[in-house]
């Protein structure tokens, strides 16, 4: 039995030598549904992007037992589905459906299972309808959904979203929690949005200036106000 | 804020509208091919090439009007051919001086110029037809179809895609620039204060600002790139363009594509044989 997501020791600097990441370990299980909290500038979306090797740090980052590396890549990218913050960046196909046809399609799929993923990942996210339509002309909300179909349709294990309700209003915001809710898989959710993470996720990790400082139970640590200020967080 | 003006794709239930997107895009190639070898002053010959459009329009349910409203966007170009009328021919038609110089027209300069103005009159129109017909990721299969290369086709597919984001962003700007650029009371507290001071700033000033506006829209498309090249690597893209593959030809839009292409053959035919 592997971890699903295991970070060991991981730093990293940008080119510009600014320190992004300083020593990160993490483990994640199987099905577990954590949340990435933390100041802008933490490092939250620099983590995420190790993920899938898209960036590369010191440190080892193991994924469904898979070592993120070179000759992996393919398979870790397959088994991590990253939707990232904006949709508009995401979904870059003249239509949705090419958009969530382009991964299964990369993984070397037959046209016929593509074709059935693109069916299935449209109505995990209740936009069947959408296939035919020009993601330009998509509300926010109906994006952030196509973009976390982009993602299902490759079937992965882990589901990692950065700030999946940042721009949404209350119902979409709402219909997107109960969405991720109903959602069977391993969760990494980098968010300001502390409400929903004690209602969808029951662990957090608090990341500041590019180290971990709290890892526990969501509802403890909104408890601890120190903790949350001095790291520039809010309770709920 | 969205922009929608710059799609030319009107729906609409047509016939035209209905034509499998390949076919289509090859007779469009091919009325463009034949209008343009068509022979100089083979009128008549044009005058059949603007009825089959004509009738395309018609069936099209776009309007004729509509087409030759956008058609007349590309009449300015054609003035590049204008001195054609002035250096090309024997037979003397009229002539002027302006100073010391004296132009002379020629009848066979005027034909050419007449056809070459024609000619790229329907070209126009014809891609017109075909742009408000078929949505724009059709076209890309289109191209697919006809072995355009598939990078040069993924990408029309981006550009197309962020075009319109890119114009948003521009014009979030521009707007956030209007909400700022406001005028002082007309009534100030000193008259030496009033006095020589306009709104707005000086050219150079402004000229500055609009440079400025420009370099930050660049560096945002840049850095946007580098996010859209993130995220088609995370879905597993290595650098080749694949895509799903197209479905077959019916055989009613085979029998499209074959009479549409005998038709301009016979016309182009005329048109050498008697005029050529």
């Amino acid at each position: 039995m592997h971890h699903s997501i295991e970070v060991d020791h991981l730093s990293f600097s940008y080119p510009d030598s600014h320190a992004a990441l300083r020593d990160v370990s993490l483990r994640i299980s199987p099905g577990e549904k954590v949340a990435l909290a933390g100041p802008n500038g933490a490092g939250k979306s620099t983590l995420i992007l190790h993920l899938n090797g898209i960036l590369k740090g010191d440190g080892q980052v193991t994924v469904c037992g898979l070592p993120v590396e070179q000759k992996n890549l393919g398979r870790v990218r397959a088994a991590v589905g990253l939707v990232f913050q904006n949709p508009d960046d995401q979904l870059f196909s003249p239509t949705v459906f090419d958009d969530v046809a382009f991964g299964p399609l990369y993984q070397g799929l037959p046209p016929a299972e593509v074709e059935r993923r693109v069916t299935s990942a449209l109505a995990a996210v209740r936009m069947s309808d959408y296939a035919r339509r020009v993601s330009h002309h998509l509300s926010t909300g109906e994006k952030k959904r196509i973009a976390i179909a982009t993602v299902l349709s490759m079937e992965p294990e882990i589901l990692v979203l950065d700030e999946p309700t940042a721009g949404l209003d209350p119902r979409a915001r709402r219909a997107l929690i109960n969405l991720l809710r109903g959602l069977p898989l391993t969760m990494l959710v980098s968010s300001h949005d502390l409400a929903m993470a004690r209602e969808l996720l029951p662990r957090m990790v608090v990341m500041d200036e590019g180290r971990i400082v709290a890892d526990g139970p969501t509802q403890e640590l909104l408890g601890d106000e120190k903790l949350l200020e001095a790291h520039g967080l809010e309770k709920p | 804020m969205h922009v929608h003006f710059l799609d030319p794709y009107r729906p609409r239930t047509s016939p035209i509208h209905a034509l499998d997107p390949r076919v289509k895009f090859v007779l469009t190639l091919a009325y463009i091919l034949t209008a343009a070898l068509t022979p100089i002053a083979a009128w008549p010959v044009y005058i059949l090439l603007l009825a089959a459009m004509l009738s395309v329009e018609i069936l099209s349910s776009l309007g004729v009007r509509y087409v030759l409203k956008r058609a007349s966007l590309a009449l300015p170009f054609v003035l590049a051919a204008f001195p054609v009328i002035f250096t090309n021919g024997q037979t003397a038609l009229f002539s002027f001086s302006i100073g010391s110089l004296t132009l002379t027209g020629y009848a066979e300069g005027l034909a050419r110029f007449l056809s070459v103005a024609l000619k790229s009159w329907l070209s126009v129109q014809a891609a017109i037809v075909l742009a408000s017909s078929t949505p724009f990721p059709d076209l890309l299969q289109a191209m697919r179809a006809i072995r355009i290369p598939r990078l040069l086709v993924a990408m029309f597919g981006l550009m197309w895609r962020y075009l319109f984001v890119l114009v948003d962003e521009a014009m979030r700007l521009m707007r956030a620039r209007a909400a700022r650029s406001g005028h002082r009371a007309a009534t100030g507290p000193s008259p030496r204060l009033r006095a020589g001071s306009r709104s707005g700033g000086s050219v150079a000033w402004r000229a500055r600002v609009a440079g400025g506006m420009a370099g930050s829209l660049f560096l945002r498309a840049f850095e946007r790139s580098d996010r859209i090249y993130m995220a088609m690597a995370a879905r597993g893209y290595d650098g080749e363009v694949r895509a799903l593959p197209l479905s077959s030809v019916k055989p009613a839009a085979w029998l499209a594509l074959g009479s549409g292409l005998g038709m301009l053959f016979l016309l182009l035919l005329l048109g050498v044989l008697f005029w050529g």
